[in-house]
This record gives structure tokens, C-alpha cells and sequence, in this order.
């Protein structure tokens, strides 16, 4: 029988196979952020002991940022211990860290690819569920808590059961208004948020190979709002094409070979997956939430529907109740407070370009509060050095700096209770973004139409 | 670490599907950089009103136990162990779903918190009987891998070999795999310029 692509990445990094446990699996990249390695560096430092394999480890602040006045201490006590505790953590253990404002700064799974830190056929992993984006290289990357932190600095290797494996086939070509982040909300809405537990899933056809890497990296990024520990797409040319001339990863000879390597990451014909699905991006529209899991979706122009996959009667009418919102009611149209562009998700260049190009020669409307958060300090430079933050700016928009910000608000961008926000981000869970904030995730288009319109719904592209 | 034999108590019922870990503790509690102290902040949201009233709708009111029994995948979402150390700092031994989400798994089962997997059919049984009777008592038994409460009868749970003992034994992977390095130096030497390295 053949290997599935993530069979074949697993098999290289089994450093030992526990008989009735798990296997003891080598770690080649961990990414470290500031809010759930303070503990595992305490307890490290506790044991007598320094992080094992530093230069295989990289860290950044982004979760406890502000967006704005970076250049000032972070006026939150707590946040700024927890920042600092980070740099004061990284230096000790002589690790790579962009602290804030660094050109390398930004949220970790933005940098993690842009800086070329994570290439191909790699296990990735760090303390956040949002690891999952790295898989868009072909990598098994997946997020971990706090405990197993600590036993990759200690040891770079965690001990994991093989997952079961699932692939998800998307045939076709996208219509223009249907992007990335589209395909993977229409996905999870089919599947339902426990539709891949226990399950690392590859993405395959020819939606995934059209797909350039930041939208490989958003489907894969929500691959665990189905339960999937992970997800991957083959690398490709357009793989290789984006690793080549970034800051950490090889070049010239080295990099040759690595592509000829890494050419040979592919699922063979004849592997069996514990489970296919397969779907026709002709049935794909631009596609919104409106409940409080990510499964909870439809497309713009539908109606909130009376049943969710994975959602039980009781909780699904918890949801939209939390969310204001009755059974077979239109979603355009629906007024919108708040919208949020960023997040690990969709805060990439594209998603930036996107916006700006259907928000067209349009102004921001009034009585929409709108937060234009920039993934990294390397996407602003690029929102600037390609002029989207003076058009935004005359069409009565700010561009904030970079960090996670509202998508789970750690920092002061709260939406307030009560109010509907448009996010780009990942998560729609009750007060995920602010104590009774009301989310609806999309894509930056339905973004734009909702910043310039104050409603939901989609422009012509 | 703390060991796990046998979990005998009351439950907190909590029959609502898809908890995430933004709900059993919200992001805005994790800028501490200690472990301590987190059970205080378990389901704040559930049980204070924004003003930090104690909420009237409150589904944990009046619940006793160390015995979670929720609905179906629980703790989905975020990474963040704090839901893990919430759970455990509040007294918590066992959560009982239909199912978990990986790595809150995990993070349990790091933690001395025992996750145990029932079928969807016991899961109802359970709930409806812990409705008509909220003092019944569920008796877990790792060693047997067996949940048993009066009026639902008697279910197997899996859970594999290797982490079973850890539980039992207040063994943890860190401990397994500092004492293992030597395997870890063997291999790293071995596979040096193989693809990711």
C-alpha cells in the first residue's frame, strides 16, 4: 500500500516508537509567542535546564500587543510583563526573538513563513492551535500546549499517537468573488466543528494547486476549527518559488537540493485515507457565520438555515440567540458595527490587496468602526511601499500595527458587547472578541463591503 | 505529578456541545506568567455578567463535584492549557464527552486530569440521569477503564497503554524523554540533511 504525503514526513521524524503509546517524534522548528511559554520556561529553569536545540527555536510578541504606539511601553501592566518576561526568556536561552517594532516582528504564523523560518516537510509545532497554517508548505505542523512547550525546549521532541488521516478534495475553478478563506469556511460548515478530530487532513485538487501560498496558509490555518490537528497541501513550484531568497532559508546549492528533496513529498496513488470528501468549487460561494462556531456558516446571499453539522438543537439555538439572529432570515443586509481585517488567517499582503481593490475608489462608512491590522511589520512596509495605505487613508481609513488583536482581544481592540462585527479572523466563539461581541467571519471582500456599506453582503469583483 | 486510581463523586452537568477553551477560560485571563490560580477564572463568563455580578443564568449553580460531564467535543479551540489548569485548579478530576478536541486532550491528560471518551448513546443516558437525579454518584476506574453510574450502567473507555501508566504512576513525558536524550542525539546525528533538518 502507498504513503499518504503526511505518512511519509511522520516516518522521517520517529525518533523511537513506544510499543502501546506513542511515538517519540523529532521537532525541527518551534515557534515561540509570549503568552503560553512563560510557564514552560519557568519550569525548565526549575529542572537546571536550558532550552536543548535554540537554534531551531524562534519567538515573537503578538498576542498581547497594541496596534497602536508601538514606539511607547505597553501601558497594560500584564501585558508588558508578559513581553518582557519573552525577551528576557529568549536571551537567556539564546534564541531568535523579534521584540516589537523589529522589521521581523509580527503575529508568529505570519512570520514564521515570510521570514523563512518553516520550509518544507518539516514537523512544526507551537503553543497555539493556529500552527495548523504552516501545513500550507507541506509540513506537519500542529499547535500544543504549555506541558509539551516545555518538552520541546527541553528535549526538541514530543510524544504523539499518529493521528487518523483525511483528504479533502476541492475539483474546479473559484468563481472571482470566492477566496481562500471562502473554500475552507464552506468546508468546515459541511464537516462541522468535530468533523476531523483526532485527524490531520491534506488538501488536494486543483483549488488547492491554483491557490497561491498565503491562501494555502489560510485554508490550512482553519483546519483546526473542524478538529483537525492539522492540515497540508503538497509543495509545488509555487511552494519552492515562495521559500526561495527569504531571510532564514537556504539558498544556492542547498536550496537546490532541498527542492529536489522535497519534490518527492507527495501522497503516493495507491495510499487509503481513514476518510474522503470531495467537493466542486462551482458550489463554493463568498461565505459568512452567523452563530458562535466556526461551522456555523452560509453563504452571503442565503439564509441562516435551522440546523448546523455538529451542533445539537439546544446549541444551536443558544448561538443565535447570543447572536440576535432567527431561523431563515436573509444575512444580506444585516447591519455591521465593527470590522476587523487581520489575524493569522487573513492578515497577509493579499488579503490587503484584496480589500483595498474592492473597496474601489469607495469611502469608509459612517458609524463603521474598521481595524486594518497588518499580519507583520514586513506586510505594512508592503501596504505602504505599494501605496494601499494612502488610498485606504483617503478613503477615510486607518492602518493600525501589527498583532493579534481583536481576533481574540487580548489587548484594548475589544468589540463591545452587543455589537456586530465583520472579522477576517478565525473564531466566532462567544466573547472571543470582547465580552458579548458578536462576530460574523468572512473574507476581506465581504470585509470591504461591510466597511464601505456598513452592511453584509458582496460587491461585484 | 499528581496519580489517578479511582474518581468517585457527584457531577457538574453541563449538557451543551462544543465548549472551546475561550469559554472554559477567556483570553483576557492569560497574561499571568505563573500556573496558579486559574480555577478562579474557570467559565467567568458563564458565571459573572459583565459588571461582575454573579450571572442568574449560571449553568454551574448549585453543582458539586470533581467529575466534568459535558456535551459533545468538548474543549475545542485554543492550545492554551490554562483551560487544563483552570479545570484542575478548581478541584477537577475527570471531564466526560463524546469527544475531545486534540490538544485540549493532551493538555488534560499532562495535567492529571482524565478525559474519558464515552459513546454518544451513555453520554445521554448519563445526562438524563444526572438530570432527574443531580446527586447521583459516577464511580471512574482507570485501572478497569470503566465509568459507572446507578440508572446508566456501566461503560469502557480507551485510553492507551503507555499514558494509562503515567496516570497511575504520576509518571510525565518530559521525564521519559530527558531520560531518553541519548536516543535523541543518536537520531539527530543519523538523519542530519534529510529533508526539514
Amino acid at each position: 500500500m502507498g504513503k499518504t504525503l503526511f505518512d511519509k514526513i511522520w516516518e522521517k521524524h520517529v525518533v523511537k516508537h513506544i510499543p502501546d503509546g506513542p511515538d517519540v517524534l523529532y521537532i525541527d522548528r518551534h515557534l515561540v509567542h509570549e503568552v503560553t511559554s512563560p510557564q514552560a520556561f519557568s519550569a525548565l529553569k526549575a529542572k537546571g535546564l536550558k532550552v536543548f536545540r535554540p537554534e531551531k527555536t524562534f519567538a515573537t510578541c503578538d498576542h498581547n500587543v497594541p496596534t497602536l504606539g508601538q514606539d511607547k511601553p505597553i501601558a497594560d501592566e500584564s501585558s508588558r510583563r508578559a513581553v518582557e518576561q519573552l525577551a528576557a526568556n529568549t536571551a537567556e536561552n539564546g534564541i531568535t526573538y523579534f521584540p516589537l517594532g523589529d522589521p521581523g516582528n509580527g503575529i508568529v504564523h505570519v512570520i514564521g513563513p515570510e521570514q523563512g523560518i518553516v520550509l518544507c516537510g518539516q514537523t512544526v509545532v507551537c503553543g497555539d492551535s493556529h500552527t495548523a497554517t504552516h501545513g500550507a508548505f507541506g509540513n506537519i505542523a500542529f499547535g500544543i500546549g504549555t506541558s509539551e512547550v516545555e518538552m520541546v525546549m527541553a528535549t526538541q521532541c514530543l510524544m504523539q499517537s499518529k493521528p487518523g488521516q483525511v483528504r479533502i478534495t476541492v475539483n474546479g475553478r473559484l468563481a472571482p468573488d470566492v477566496t481562500p478563506k471562502d473554500v475552507i469556511l464552506y468546508i468546515i460548515s459541511k464537516l462541522g466543528t468535530d468533523g476531523c478530530t483526532g485527524c490531520f487532513v491534506e488538501y488536494a485538487g486543483e483549488v488547492f494547486s491554483d491557490m497561491s501560498m498565503e491562501g494555502r496558509m489560510t485554508v490550512c490555518n482553519m483546519s483546526i476549527e473542524m478538529g483537525a490537528k492539522g492540515g497540508m497541501v503538497a509543495p509545488d513550484e509555487t511552494t519552492f518559488e515562495y521559500v526561495a531568497g527569504r531571510r532564514f532559508a537556504p539558498s544556492g546549492k542547498e536550496l537546490e537540493e532541498k527542492i529536489a528533496c522535497w519534490k518527492t513529498l507527495k501522497t503516493d496513488a495507491d495510499a487509503i485515507f481513514d476518510k474522503e470528501y470531495v467537493f466542486d468549487a462551482a458550489d463554493i460561494r463568498p461565505m459568512v457565520t452567523y452563530g458562535t462556531n466556526p461551522g456555523m456558516g452560509v453563504a452571503v446571499d442565503g439564509t441562516i438555515p435551522d440546523s448546523a453539522a455538529g451542533c445539537d438543537a439546544a446549541t444551536f439555538d443558544k448561538a443565535l440567540s447570543y447572536m440576535g439572529f432567527r431561523k431563515g432570515e436573509p444575512m444580506t443586509g444585516k447591519p455591521v458595527d465593527y470590522v476587523f481585517v487581520g489575524s493569522c488567517t487573513n492578515g497577509r499582503i493579499e488579503d490587503f490587496r484584496a480589500f483595498a481593490k474592492a473597496v474601489g475608489g469607495r469611502r469608509k462608512a459612517e458609524g463603521v468602526t474598521v481595524w486594518l491590522v497588518p499580519g507583520s511589520k514586513e506586510v505594512e512596509r508592503k501596504i505602504e511601499e505599494e501605496g494601499i495605505g494612502d488610498a485606504l487613508r483617503a478613503a477615510g481609513f486607518q492602518i493600525r500595527q501589527p498583532g493579534c488583536s481583536a481576533c481574540l482581544a487580548m489587548n484594548a481592540d475589544k468589540i463591545p458587547a452587543g455589537k456586530y462585527a465583520v472579522s477576517t479572523s478565525n473564531r466566532n466563539f462567544e466573547g472571543r472578541q470582547g465580552y458579548g461581541a458578536r462576530t460574523i467571519l468572512a473574507g476581506p471582500l465581504v470585509a470591504a463591503e461591510a466597511a464601505v456599506t456598513g452592511r453584509i453582503g458582496i460587491g461585484k469583483q | 505529578m499528581d496519580k489517578i486510581d479511582i474518581i468517585e463523586s457527584t457531577a457538574v452537568l453541563v449538557p451543551v456541545d462544543n465548549i472551546d477553551t475561550d469559554q472554559i477560560i477567556p483570553a483576557r485571563f492569560l497574561k499571568t506568567t505563573s500556573r496558579e490560580g486559574f480555577g478562579e477564572k474557570l467559565f467567568y463568563d458563564w458565571r459573572y455578567d459583565a459588571d461582575g455580578t454573579p450571572s442568574r443564568e449560571n449553568p454551574l449553580a448549585g453543582q458539586k463535584g470533581v467529575i466534568l460531564v459535558a456535551g459533545n467535543n468538548f474543549g475545542c479551540g485554543s492550545s492554551r492549557e490554562h483551560a487544563a489548569w483552570a479545570l484542575h485548579d478548581a478541584g477537577f478530576k475527570a471531564v466526560v464527552s463524546s469527544s475531545f478536541a486534540d490538544i485540549f486532550r493532551n493538555n488534560a491528560l499532562n495535567n492529571c486530569l482524565l478525559p474519558v471518551k464515552v459513546s454518544e448513546a451513555y453520554l445521554e443516558k448519563l445526562t438524563a440521569v444526572l438530570k432527574e437525579e443531580p446527586g447521583t454518584v459516577i464511580r471512574i476506574d482507570l485501572a478497569a477503564q470503566t465509568i459507572s453510574a446507578p440508572g446508566a450502567g456501566e461503560e469502557k473507555f480507551g485510553i492507551n497503554g503507555y499514558k494509562k501508566e503515567c496516570l497511575m504512576k504520576g509518571y510525565s513525558d518530559i521525564d521519559y524523554l530527558l531520560a531518553d536524550r541519548a536516543s535523541i542525539i543518536e537520531y539527530e546525528a543519523r538523519t542530519e540533511g534529510v529533508a526539514g533538518h
